[in-house]
């Protein structure tokens, strides 16, 4: 028993990457002037961990995940997987936004190969793109096209097409924001048991702080734009969470209040 | 208790009912059917009772096949649930073989019988037909030649504006320089380069064929061009976290995603080509169907022109439901594509 559970916390530690972002600066070029959208932003992220980015809208958390993702470069600072800077992009670190972005010309099977296909092994590994597709509950639509799914089913099909590349870091830019509240409540569930199941280290951008505390065991609350650390909170509770837990919902009252929300709770 | 005499007055209505609903409901399905073989029958008549007024040897040939086709509609229609899909077919059409023989009998009566019509510009069908049986090697010459020679530039021309568009659309570098000669040649119409093309290519089929590539390349440039630089960033942030290479991107996400504009392009394309066929055969070349009706027009034959231009527009028409067949086999995950 004591065995099986110290297997599952090597193999957790064996799944996620360590994730370091150093002191990072970054701003956009805006017709010459230049807007800051991230400023000393230091976080060190254990492997496994699932840490939940919170802050308001436009301050930049997207941003620094695409910088996580290598999909852009600080213009300062240092982003670091296992030690290893982070340049460019790379299958270990993929990322689920917000929209599904499934390619409309591909079947949902195809979606989900496209990694697998990019990288050069799909032959070999055709049997990890039905696995991806098991795994989201989606088999039975492999044939579909994306544009006859509904929003809930496509995101799951961009899970899916992440996941099959057994990711290291698994990024999430509110790939639940634009689900209705249902499917939501449903796909949060999910993600807990695909993370705690893989033990990828997971970072998800959200703005709703109930979504942030019911998943994440960690909530970094970001500042206004320039984006700045403002709070780095632990969420120390068992899974499955209940959202009316009330060690929950005081929490969930002090992000507000950093957030400028107290007044509305 | 009620619904039994309810049903019970039903029942005992239906016998008394029925009759006239049932030869109403025939004639609803059946009718529009009956009525095109009464054309057919009309048409036939057409041929046949008057004598012509000019010399056509195909009027008493044309008068038979008109009542064969009166009588294929007229069993196809009575004969329907025996027929399955044809008589499902036929009965589709039923509408338009009444127009098709409605038409026909009056330019029958039009020009060959009363000659309503001035002959010879308006010769009757039997004339048109008689062109199909008796020039049928030259016709069928002609139509190789145009075909051999719109298919070799049209593939040329979508092949070279397929390649610069996705150029231009993925390499800036290749913009820079490409961008400025597609905007000051592209729009010049094909045709004003005839002269030209004809005294420095070394034949007049050479020349021909770089003004259809020219006349398709333009539009298939320019909206291969606007598909590619269209195609969402989204897609390639996609593609790039999960592994993907430089080549990736262009052959599996950009071409892909650019293809529905490729088609728009690979359309305006046909269009434009075929103006510069027509243009170049009457002008230059010494074969195909331009060069036959300039051929007919010089002798005054124009009832080979009428059936030239039949074959010219049936062949126009093939090839753009060719393309669009070949567009929705590609395009199958599009929703709401135009049936041509």
């Amino acid at each position: 028993m004591v065995a099986a559970a110290l297997a599952e916390a090597i193999t957790h530690q064996a799944a996620g990457a360590a994730l370091d972002i150093e002191q990072v600066s970054h701003a956009f070029d805006l017709d010459g002037a230049e807007l800051p959208v991230l400023s000393d932003v230091s976080i060190s992220v254990e492997p496994g961990e699932f840490v939940a980015l919170l802050g308001p809208s436009g301050c930049g958390k997207s941003t620094l995940l695409r910088l996580v993702a290598g999909l852009d470069k600080p213009k300062a600072g240092r982003l670091r997987e296992d030690e290893q800077r982070i340049r460019n992009p790379h299958p270990s670190r993929v990322v689920v936004f917000q929209d599904p972005t499934l390619f409309p010309w591909r079947s949902v099977w195809d979606n989900v190969a496209l990694g697998l296909e990019a990288q050069g092994v799909l032959k070999s590994q055709r049997h990890r793109v039905d696995a991806a597709l098991d795994l989201v509950g989606l088999s039975s639509f492999r044939n579909a096209y994306p544009h006859q799914l509904s929003g809930g089913m496509a995101q799951r099909v961009a899970l899916a097409r992440a996941l099959v590349n057994d990711p290291k870091i698994l990024i999430l830019d509110e790939p639940l924001g634009k689900l209705d509240s249902l499917t939501r409540i449903t796909m949060q569930a999910e993600l807990v048991s695909l993370w705690q199941r893989k033990g990828f280290t997971t970072l998800l951008v959200t703005h709703d702080a109930e979504e942030a505390l019911v998943l994440a065991n960690r909530v970094i609350v970001f500042s206004e734009r320039p984006a700045r650390v403002k709070a780095d909170i632990r969420v120390d509770r068992p899974y499955p969470r209940h959202r009316g837990d009330p060690y929950l919902a005081d929490l969930r009252r002090q992000i507000l209040g950093l957030l400028g929300l107290d007044a509305t709770w | 208790m009620s619904t039994y005499s309810l049903s019970d007055g039903l029942a005992s209505g239906t016998p008394r009912t029925s009759r006239a609903p049932l030869l109403a409901t025939w004639l609803r399905e059946s009718g529009v059917g009956v009525l095109a073989s009464i054309a057919w029958i009309a048409f036939g008549l057409s041929c046949l009772w008057w004598e012509d007024v000019g010399d056509w040897s195909r009027t008493h040939s044309l008068g038979i096949a008109a009542f064969v086709i009166a009588a294929v509609a007229l069993f196809g229609t009575v004969g329907a649930d025996y027929l399955g899909s044809a008589g499902q077919a036929l009965h589709k059409r039923a509408p338009w073989l009444v127009a098709l023989g409605a038409f026909l009998t009056v330019w029958e009566v039009a020009t060959a019988k009363l000659a309503w019509l001035p002959l010879p510009f308006f010769p009757p069908p039997q004339a048109i037909i008689e062109v199909y049986t008796d020039d049928l090697p030259k016709l069928l010459d002609s139509v190789f030649a145009s075909v051999k020679l719109q298919l070799g530039g049209y593939l040329i021309g979508a092949t070279v504006g397929f390649l610069t568009g996705v150029s231009i659309g993925w390499s800036r570098a290749v913009g820079y320089w490409v961008h400025p000669v597609l905007r000051f040649i592209g729009p010049l119409p094909a045709t004003a380069w005839l002269p030209i093309a004809f005294f420095t290519f070394p034949s007049s089929w050479s020349a021909s064929t770089f003004l259809i590539a020219l006349a398709t390349g333009f539009p298939v440039t320019v909206l291969t061009w606007s598909g590619v630089a269209s195609v969402s960033n989204a897609y390639y942030d996609v593609a790039r976290t999960l592994g993907a290479k430089p080549s990736f991107l262009v052959l599996k996400v950009a071409i892909p995603a650019a293809l529905p504009h490729v088609f728009v392009g690979l359309f305006m394309g046909l269009g434009s080509s075929f103006a510069v066929l027509v243009v170049a055969e009457m002008i230059g070349v010494k074969a195909g169907l331009g060069w036959y009706l300039q051929w007919a027009q010089g002798w005054a034959a124009y009832a080979n022109m009428y059936a030239a231009l039949i074959v010219m527009s049936l062949l126009c028409s093939g090839a753009i439901t060719l393309l669009f067949s070949i567009r929705d086999r590609l395009l199958v995950w599009q929703k709401g594509t135009v049936k041509w």
